[in-house]
């Protein structure tokens, strides 16, 4: 699909074009974001802010423009680092779920190549799934746990320009049309 | 019907799959049980590549750093420079891994010397989230390890173990806000619970208003929570604020400070007394030190006493060329362009490193 700087919003289905992904990418890119975010951290702990199987999933929801592909990525990636973590087992996976949804459906309606339109998305989804994580473990775990407003923005932020360059990368590994 | 589920089969799925994960989140926060089999699942399949990458990163680490040398080298393309910043990185490689030697042999010393029996563990990566205060390590119930055992270190506690998995174990870092532990003080022995924050420092909540704790005092564990003996140091007091009717203590804790690589879970701990010095003074294991005659060279030439044997090939060759040039009457980075250098050729009575008698003919003039 060629980029174009001029609209944002698809004008007709043909740009809508769906990307394709060889197998081996949907499974290694997820599985090395989990990785990333679960080792890096260890030897560089200020790179704990990128939230890399995030990006992930909001990147192939984007890409794919399935809904169902997306909110099962999604769901996969979140019970995955549910299970490296304290959380309860449902906790990041509804999440996920919810963004790898949401992804999919602005992906149908929006020309997902326009830099700045990924910019936005990333953040948008970074702040979506902060808040909702606290939101969630607010309600149903009854943690009392402060939503820093200024310090995710900020991390949206370097989320959203980090996730430029790895959608710029992940890009390279689409199938040709 | 059939239409309908082809109309909303998006939001469906959706539907059903939030469903799903709600109910896994409610039967596990109902009955305080874990749904062991799918982070064992993860955990199995995510442990051995952070256990190659961990292999590995010694490795890769040196051959990027030798490629940048090289590179470097190559560029300036001068002999002596090459030469005098190869060996100080070998130097600073040197130290480090000195560094990391001292640190396993105080965790080797710490492992023989304490009465709790104990297994040694290296922490493999953190967990998911970008608040997460877990750490895997690659010990699991393969080894012993159980839920709820202590993890310590030689400079005081790290942790406790929430979930033991064959060849792993998750824990919870004391800073982990769900994290607490019983505490006590050194000087007063006033008890109090220890809680993480979320952040590197904790605090100590339900010390009385009345009791006295100073800042630079040291906590202790105090075997109250059953988890870790007692007498095992948490970390010194940073401020202590009046309050009613607890104190406001923070402690910032001694574990953490230096990061965490190597641990030691308790898998049988036994209680000590708490010690009247802080921890900082604990007796370290040294060797004796080697014979005179084959005492190792200073590290730092430059600050040796004159006629001090050098240390590095560059040091030596440094020390040379300050007696030849001392010799001749030259003095470093005072001549001109295009005039005369000192003779690097000439032979010095000695050894290396000594002063020479000047080799100036009498009555003539040092060269500048």
């Amino acid at each position: 699909m060629s980029y174009s700087g001029e609209h944002i919003l698809l004008s007709s289905q043909r740009e809508g074009q769906i990307s394709r992904f060889p197998a081996w990418v949907m499974l290694v890119v997820p599985l090395a974001a989990i990785l990333f975010q679960v080792y890096v951290p260890l030897f560089f702990e200020f790179l704990s802010f990128l939230e890399m199987p995030l990006l992930v999933v909001v990147y192939f929801a984007l890409m794919r423009r399935s809904q169902v592909g997306g909110l099962l990525l999604g769901a996969l990636v979140g019970l995955a680092q549910d299970s490296l973590s304290k959380n309860p087992l449902g906790m990041l996976g509804i999440v996920n779920t919810l963004v790898g949804y949401f992804a999919a459906s602005v992906g149908l309606r929006l020309d997902v190549d326009h830099p700045l339109i990924r910019l936005l998305l990333a953040f948008f989804f970074f702040l979506f799934h902060q808040f909702f994580y606290w939101l969630l473990a607010h309600a149903l775990l009854g943690q009392q746990v402060a939503f820093e407003i200024q310090r995710t923005l900020v991390l949206g932020l370097l989320n959203a320009v980090v996730g430029i360059s790895l959608f710029h990368f992940l890009d390279k590994l689409r199938k040709a049309a | 019907m059939e239409s309908f589920f082809n109309r909303y089969r998006s939001i469906t799925i959706l539907l059903l799959a939030i469903l799903a994960q709600l109910v896994l989140v409610a039967f596990q926060v109902k009955n305080d049980r874990d749904v062991r089999m799918i982070r064992v699942w993860t955990v199995t399949a995510v442990t051995p590549v952070a256990r190659i990458a961990e292999a590995l990163r010694g490795g890769s680490s040196g051959f990027i750093r030798n490629y940048v040398v090289l590179h470097d080298a190559h560029e300036e393309n001068r002999q002596l420079q090459e030469e005098v910043g190869r060996l100080k990185l070998e130097n600073n490689d040197l130290k480090n891994e000195m560094s990391m030697a001292d640190r396993a042999k105080a965790l080797a010393v710490f492992q023989s010397r304490t009465p709790s029996k104990t297994v040694a563990a290296t922490v493999i990566m953190v967990g998911a989230g970008t608040s997460s205060k877990v750490v895997f390590v690659d010990r699991g119930s393969v080894s012993g390890v159980e839920r709820g055992m202590a993890v310590v270190t030689p400079d005081g506690i790290v942790g406790k173990v929430i979930t033991a998995y064959p060849t792993a174990s998750s824990v919870l870092l004391i800073t982990d806000p769900d994290f607490a532990a019983g505490v006590v003080s050194q000087k007063g022995l006033v008890h109090g619970t220890l809680k993480g924050q979320g952040t590197p420092i904790c605090r100590v909540d339900y010390v009385p208003f009345e009791e006295k704790v100073e800042p630079g005092e040291w906590f202790y564990t105090s075997g109250a929570d059953r988890i870790f003996p007692r007498g095992f140091p948490v970390g010194v007091v940073k401020a202590v604020r009046s309050a009613q009717p607890f104190k406001e203590i923070l402690v910032e804790p001694s574990a953490m400070a230096h990061g965490l690589e190597d641990v030691l879970i308790l898998i049988a701990g036994v209680h000590q007394p708490i010690p009247d010095t802080p921890p900082v003074n604990q007796p370290v294991f040294i060797g004796s030190p080697p014979p005179a005659d084959t005492m190792k060279p200073p590290d730092n030439p430059g600050n040796a006493p004159p006629g001090a044997p050098a240390g590095t090939e560059a040091d030596k060759l440094r020390a040379q060329y300050r007696d030849i040039g001392a010799a001749q009457g030259h003095k470093f980075g005072e001549g001109t362009p295009g005039s005369k250098a000192p003779d690097f050729n000439l032979k010095l009575p000695g050894p290396v490193g000594t002063p020479a008698a000047p080799a100036v003919p009498p009555g003539g003039a040092a060269q500048r």
